[in-house]
């Protein structure tokens, strides 16, 4: 994994970084905006969106072995790993045998968590990136910055050195000749490939039926045109029927980049039947757990696995509009990003990531599929401190005693106001000085600043009114 | 990988404590927001929608002015012509630089990869989204609106539907149908550098609705 080490107070301090992620999710915000608004019953289809995802998730295993049987009766085959190296060895077993070296890819999160192109690479596979924005993160040996736009950190600028640079080309900056130049390169690629391989939005029990949605047309092209198509999807993308999708299609697009459809849905069962004239005459559909059977005990952890990846909550964040993607530890960015992670890999990996939100909540209001995102760091964040002995831990406890004694609370208010220093300018208190300005005291201060303690305190101002 | 298959399979089972084939709870049925919306009135928001995606559609009556309309557009340029039948019948499989018939992958991959049109019929469109509904069978395959610069949908008005809860109630399992079912909403496009919108990335970055009424 070419995990980029942190760094926020770069990004944070980069006009031009900056500029683009404000604008570009600004964008996305207001695409979304406009999208549902004129949904009358938009509260009603992310209701129904929760609970079908709930009731799939409750029932797994029921909706995993339908879903295998459908494939099956069309056809296709059903791969199930427990991680990414048994993806990779499927792959590269299938690839040895039917003499495959070139792979065309469409975009995947899931593909992105396995590694799986650099896992193909090292056995001498060639696998291409086809999506625009992953193409030219390929290139670039980056990572996603956003889980649908996952280049928006660039500028045509850096793309022309890169084209330049990896692809020969003669420096271009207009935005369409960039893409042209990727669609002739791409367009090789497509023609030639052994294999395509796609990730899932959805995977439909009742029919046994991977469906992708894009805007490009590579996923199309990746699932269509090579011979062996490969469908990589979580067990948790299931949902129970196709008719399902009436609300989740109407959601998704919508959410992601405010699109009543994006412009291909794909559904795909199987291999092309007889009589058909092309498409694969392999499908294969890889469910990978990876982690996600850990989530599923907990009621309130399963609510993660609902996610559909539409980015929305991204868009959304505070905090990511401030910090960007690549300042996340894994490929999941922003507040979806912020409970998947930990939740994988464990809460002590990263304890600081539930912390860094300030839990407005914005991401739980536009979730299409109501998963309480906010909730869920509270609960990550309570695993944590639980989880270690902390002085902050101490001291909040012996500050709920004294709330719970009013006169020794009322005395230790007057105390405070006494003895705390206040700065010349009546403004925020950004450090303490004397003798509460060391240890632990001192580290936690540099990251808050306190108001000054008022002159009179409330329970006076109370008393004073009374009388 | 059976091996796989049971560890993933009991894991999930352990953590929700179920027993192997028990079946879930009850589901309530899909509800279909479905619209009573006559044919005139669906072609006339199909029209709008498609044009508001950057589509160009052409309303015009029967298929002999189907047949010009498309004979316009080639204009001495190269087409890759399915093999639906509505097609045949309004005699554009008959036009000048059309291939049309293929039975084989190969050709017909290698006819898409060059042709400046490709020209298909539609199973439905979906008057509110301004969709093409295809599904892959030996009338129409999947290369033909995907891999020419430009795409023309050639579809008779009535096979519109209001919406896209419309097409799952009456095909609740395309699967059934096909091992394909493609929704094709406007022109390939994409917005991935820098935010700026560029049509035709990988797919047709043109698309024309010819409505036959």
């Amino acid at each position: 994994m070419n995990t980029a080490p942190i760094k926020i107070r770069e990004t944070v301090a980069d006009p031009n970084l900056q500029k683009a992620i404000y604008t570009a999710t600004g964008r996305l915000m207001a695409h979304r905006a406009g999208s549902v608004a004129p949904l009358a019953d938009y509260q009603d289809l992310r209701t129904a969106a929760h609970e079908l995802k709930r009731h799939t998730i409750e029932n797994l295993d029921y909706y995993l072995e339908e879903f295998e049987r459908n494939v099956i009766a069309h056809g296709g085959e059903v791969v199930f790993c427990n991680d990414g190296v048994e993806v990779a060895d499927f792959i590269l077993d299938l690839a040895g045998k039917r003499g495959a070296h070139l792979i065309v890819k469409s975009k995947s999160m899931t593909t992105e968590e396995i590694d799986l192109n650099e896992r193909l690479e090292r056995h001498g596979m060639e696998s291409v990136e086809t999506d625009l924005g992953e193409y030219i993160l390929q290139l670039m040996h980056q990572r996603p910055y956003h889980i649908v736009a996952p280049a928006l950190h660039l500028t045509r600028y850096q793309v022309a050195d890169l084209f330049t640079e990896k692809l020969g080309v003669e420096n271009e900056v207009v935005i369409e000749k960039q893409t042209k130049i990727a669609r002739a390169v791409l367009r090789e690629k497509f023609l030639a490939a052994d294999i395509g391989i796609s990730g899932a939005n959805f995977l439909i029990a009742d029919s046994g039926a991977v469906v992708v949605v894009e805007n490009e047309g590579n996923a199309r092209l990746s699932t269509s045109a090579p011979k062996i198509h490969i469908a990589i999807a979580g067990i948790e993308k299931l949902i129970p029927r196709a008719t399902d999708l009436n609300v989740f299609l109407k959601l998704l697009g919508r959410s992601a980049t405010g699109q009543a459809l994006t412009v291909y849905t794909s559904f795909l069962s199987g291999p092309r039947r007889e009589g058909e004239i092309d498409g694969p005459e392999e499908f294969y559909v890889v469910l990978l757990d990876s982690g996600r059977t850990k989530l599923l005990a907990n009621a309130e952890k399963r609510e993660s696995l609902f996610c559909i990846r539409c980015g929305a909550c991204l868009n959304h964040c505070p905090v990511y509009r401030k910090i960007g993607g690549h300042n996340y530890p894994w490929i999941y960015s922003g507040p979806i990003g912020k409970i998947i992670t930990p939740q994988f890999h464990g809460v002590m990996q990263d304890p600081w990531l539930p912390f860094a939100s300030s839990l407005c909540g914005a991401c739980a209001e536009v979730c299409p599929v109501k998963i309480d995102i906010p909730r869920q760091l509270l609960q990550l964040r309570a695993e944590i401190s639980e989880s270690k002995s902390s002085t902050e831990r101490r001291a909040f406890g012996m500050y709920a005693w004294l709330m719970r004694h009013p006169r020794l609370f009322a005395l230790s208010g007057k105390l405070g106001s006494i003895f705390t220093p206040r700065p010349k300018n009546a403004g925020w208190i950004r450090h303490l000085h004397g003798f509460i300005s060391v240890g632990p005291l001192k580290k936690w201060l540099q990251e808050r600043d306190l108001p000054p303690p008022a002159k009179k305190s409330f329970h006076d101002l109370w008393k004073e009114r009374g009388k | 990988m059976s091996d796989s298959r049971t560890d993933i399979l009991d894991r999930v089972r352990a953590a929700l404590g179920r027993k192997p084939g028990q079946p879930p709870q009850p589901l309530p049925p899909t509800v279909f927001q479905t619209r009573n919306l006559p044919t005139p009135e669906r072609v006339e928001l199909f029209v709008q929608q498609f044009a508001k995606l950057n589509g160009k559609p052409v309303r015009v009556r029967g298929c002999a002015e189907a047949c010009s309309v498309v004979r316009d557009l080639i204009n001495g340029k190269t087409a890759v012509v399915s093999n639906a039948p509505f097609l045949r019948e309004c005699g554009i499989t008959d036009l000048a630089g059309v291939q049309t018939g293929f039975t084989a992958r190969d050709e017909l991959s290698a006819a898409c990869a060059t042709a400046d049109f490709g020209i298909t019929s539609a199973d439905f469109a979906l008057a509110d989204t301004g969709t093409f509904v295809m599904l892959s069978s030996p009338k129409e395959a999947r290369l033909i609106s995907l891999l020419p610069p430009v795409h023309i949908g050639v579809i008779p008005a009535n096979s519109l539907l209001p919406n896209l809860d419309e097409l799952f109630s009456r095909v609740p399992k395309p699967a059934d149908l096909s091992s394909s079912m493609v929704l094709i909403t406007g022109p390939s496009r994409t917005a991935d550098i820098e935010q700026i919108l560029v049509r035709g990335v990988h797919g047709p970055g043109e698309i024309y609705a010819i409505i036959v009424e």
